[in-house]
């Protein structure tokens, strides 16, 4: 806290009208709302984590069990390559880059709902994204 | 080796040594505080974090291990780089963004920081430790391996040089300096191992595409169709051994004290779900690579399987594909790009571990003297090498692949169920905590140890002791919640405050506790 420095500036947006208070107090407060509120934002991301794991089990996980059960599978080979490494040694890397992709997508979007909400002045906004309130 | 010329792997570890100290000391000028020690103060692009959390992670097991583990035993170690790489997603899902938002420097921070525990604290600290060094020792041991067969250096170099070159690198410049070092050693360890596999392949394919099946020898150990199935032998057991492997990387990445640490560089959660995803695709393009060593050593060098030493296919098939200067100059780089290996992901768990041994050993106050965070962090840092170092030194032959899988497995069974408990769950007690972290890491270690060091009991106690995750970890995080409903009344008062911060997107004026 030196004296001679120039006093920290919030850098936002345009000015608003009245200070976004209301909600993100709700949340200070512990009041009933503001719990519910975060809540809801941590179940959506808990469950948006668990779908995530179920894609990757049933992408990935359920290869042993197919080679388990139709061992026959070992000795297709597909250009002149074992299916089991393209299965493995191939496959794998894109579907995860795309599944980590679905979730950081996905992720940002329910913690985009929830500052909207938390930001929302009295009365609504027009063309705001409570749509995704749905969730 | 014999009558091969040493000069490319000699010149080649000399450049990546300077080279790794040259960048180092650049980060040298800039560190000063604490904070810029162990976080790099926090400001760390994406892109930059992301090469670095690969560069660190990417390590021998990686490098070199990968490739020998496939021309030995087939398409089921595929499963290793694959969990190495889906541990990032499943860290993505779970833990990465409110491990950021929770701020806390380090496994055992985040533990006292949610749970308010000092005892929780210690055991996480003690496993930190316990994990990092089983992590190191076979870095250390694979490195003396290495440098012996490329340089024809004794054993206990090995050991000693990337210990001693890790060291001044560590308490040199900490973690701003290393997290440049390994951001540019993930593009380099790429370089080294895409760009001789890539001559390799056009030598393959001059050679009219020759087959593993008409090559195979009588002698090979693996028979075709078992090389080409991605389960270990052995029926049920083998299903077993699959799984318990896929439990232990998907689980054990987050529980890494290394890779935590890494994640608090970012500036905020977002940030640090970002550049996981850039972290996965960076690392799915580096394991592209390994089967194609391991394909063509099955065509041209399958006696290193038969000898026992698959651990250096990657080192010896470009001169045994590229005869003279060209194969000369193929084995330097990936001889440096083995040896950058070594120095990334043992300068990453050093710091790990030093940063943890210098809050909570060299930073208390030892006879009313008490060393200054910096110091400490040095003093940290020599404890962190030179005890594993040492170890090496005495013992210096393991699997690399084998030890590492059980530091995994040590994570995944520890703090796994400890961080995706403290994240997700509010019900989550101290007691429960520390209950669930002993049961799990005694557990898991007593396995370790008993493969390590009692050569594995046969049948299904061995299976299980081998691969210990598809058990350990369950049972850690039922102790853990099972004691946290019994000792419900000790549920950490701020728990609601802490969920606000771990949770709610940094833009939010909210209070954080």
């Amino acid at each position: 806290m030196s004296s001679e420095r120039p006093q920290r500036v919030r850098v936002t947006g345009p000015a608003r009208r009245r200070p976004p208070r209301a909600r993100v107090h709700e949340v200070d407060a512990e009041s009933r709302l503001g719990s519910l509120y975060l809540r809801a934002l941590v179940r959506e991301q808990w469950w948006l984590g668990l779908r995530t794991l179920a894609l990757l089990m049933l992408g990935l996980g359920t290869l042993p069990v197919l080679f388990f059960a139709l061992p026959d599978l070992a000795s297709v080979h597909v250009l002149g390559v074992g299916l089991a490494w393209w299965l493995l040694g191939v496959a794998p890397y894109p579907l995860l880059v795309a599944l980590a992709w679905r979730h950081v997508r996905r992720a940002e979007r329910n913690e985009d709902t929830f500052t909207a909400l938390l930001e929302e002045l009295d009365g609504p906004r027009s063309g705001g994204p409570d749509d995704g309130g749905r969730a | 080796m014999t009558g091969a010329p040493v000069w490319p792997g000699a010149v080649a570890v000399a450049l990546v040594v300077v080279a790794t100290l040259a960048i180092g000391s650049l980060g040298l000028r800039l560190s000063r505080t604490t904070s810029d020690f162990m976080v790099a103060s926090r400001t760390v692009p994406a892109f930059t974090n992301a090469s670095a959390i690969s560069g660190e992670y990417l390590s021998a097991a990686s490098f070199l291990g990968v490739a020998g583990l496939l021309l030995t035993f087939g398409a089921d170690m595929l499963w290793y780089p694959v969990g190495w790489t889906a541990g990032y997603l499943v860290m993505l899902a779970l833990v990465s963004a409110p491990l950021r938002r929770s701020g806390a420097y380090t496994l055992p921070d985040f533990a006292e920081a949610r749970l308010g525990s000092r005892r929780v604290r210690t055991i996480c600290s003690v496993l930190v430790v316990a994990v990092g060094w089983l992590y190191l020792l076979p870095l250390f041991q694979g490195a003396g391996v290495m440098l012996g067969a490329a340089l024809g250096l004794p054993t206990w170099i090995g050991p000693a040089g990337v210990a001693s070159v890790v060291l001044v690198n560590v308490i040199g410049g900490g973690m701003r300096s290393i997290t440049l070092v390994q951001a540019v050693q993930y593009w380099f360890k790429l370089t080294a191992l895409l760009l001789p596999a890539a001559v390799l392949l056009a030598v393959w394919l001059g050679d009219g595409r020759p087959d593993t099946e008409r090559l195979g020898r009588p002698d090979f150990p693996t028979d075709v169709l078992a090389w080409s199935n991605p389960l270990a032998d052995g029926g049920a057991q083998g299903l077993y051994l699959t799984y318990a492997l896929i439990a232990a990387t998907f689980f054990g990445t987050m529980g890494l004290p290394h890779v935590v640490v890494r994640f608090y560089t970012n500036p905020d959660g977002r940030s640090a779900r970002r550049s996981t995803l850039l972290v996965l695709a960076l690392l799915g393009l580096f394991y592209l690579v390994p089967p194609v060593y391991g394909a063509l050593g099955r065509v041209y060098a399958p006696e290193l399987a038969a000898s026992g030493e698959s651990d250096l296919l990657v080192l010896l098939l470009p001169r045994i594909v590229v005869p003279g200067l060209g194969g000369d100059l193929l084995t330097g780089l990936v001889v440096a790009g083995a040896f950058a290996a070594f120095l990334s992901t043992s300068s990453g768990l050093a710091i790990a571990v030093a940063g943890v041994l210098g809050q909570d050993v060299t930073g208390r106050s030892w006879g009313g003297r008490r060393l200054g965070g910096v110091a400490a962090f040095r003093l940290g840092a020599v404890i962190a090498v030179v005890v594993p170092a040492a170890v090496a030194l005495g013992e210096p032959s393991a699997g690399v692949a084998t030890t590492v899988g059980l530091a995994f497995a040590v994570a995944a069974s520890t703090f796994a169920p400890l961080l995706m408990l403290g994240i997700w769950w509010r019900r989550l007690t101290p007691t429960g905590a520390g209950a669930g972290l002993v049961v799990g890491g005694l557990g898991s270690g007593a396995a370790a140890l008993t493969t390590l060091y009692l050569d594995g009991p046969a049948g299904w106690v061995g299976v299980l002791a081998a691969r210990p995750a598809l058990w350990s970890i369950p049972l850690a995080t039922a102790v853990m919640m099972l004691v946290s409903l019994a000792t419900q009344r000790t549920v950490p008062p701020g728990v609601r405050r802490f969920m606000v911060r771990l949770h709610t997107p940094e833009a939010l004026d909210l209070d954080r506790g």
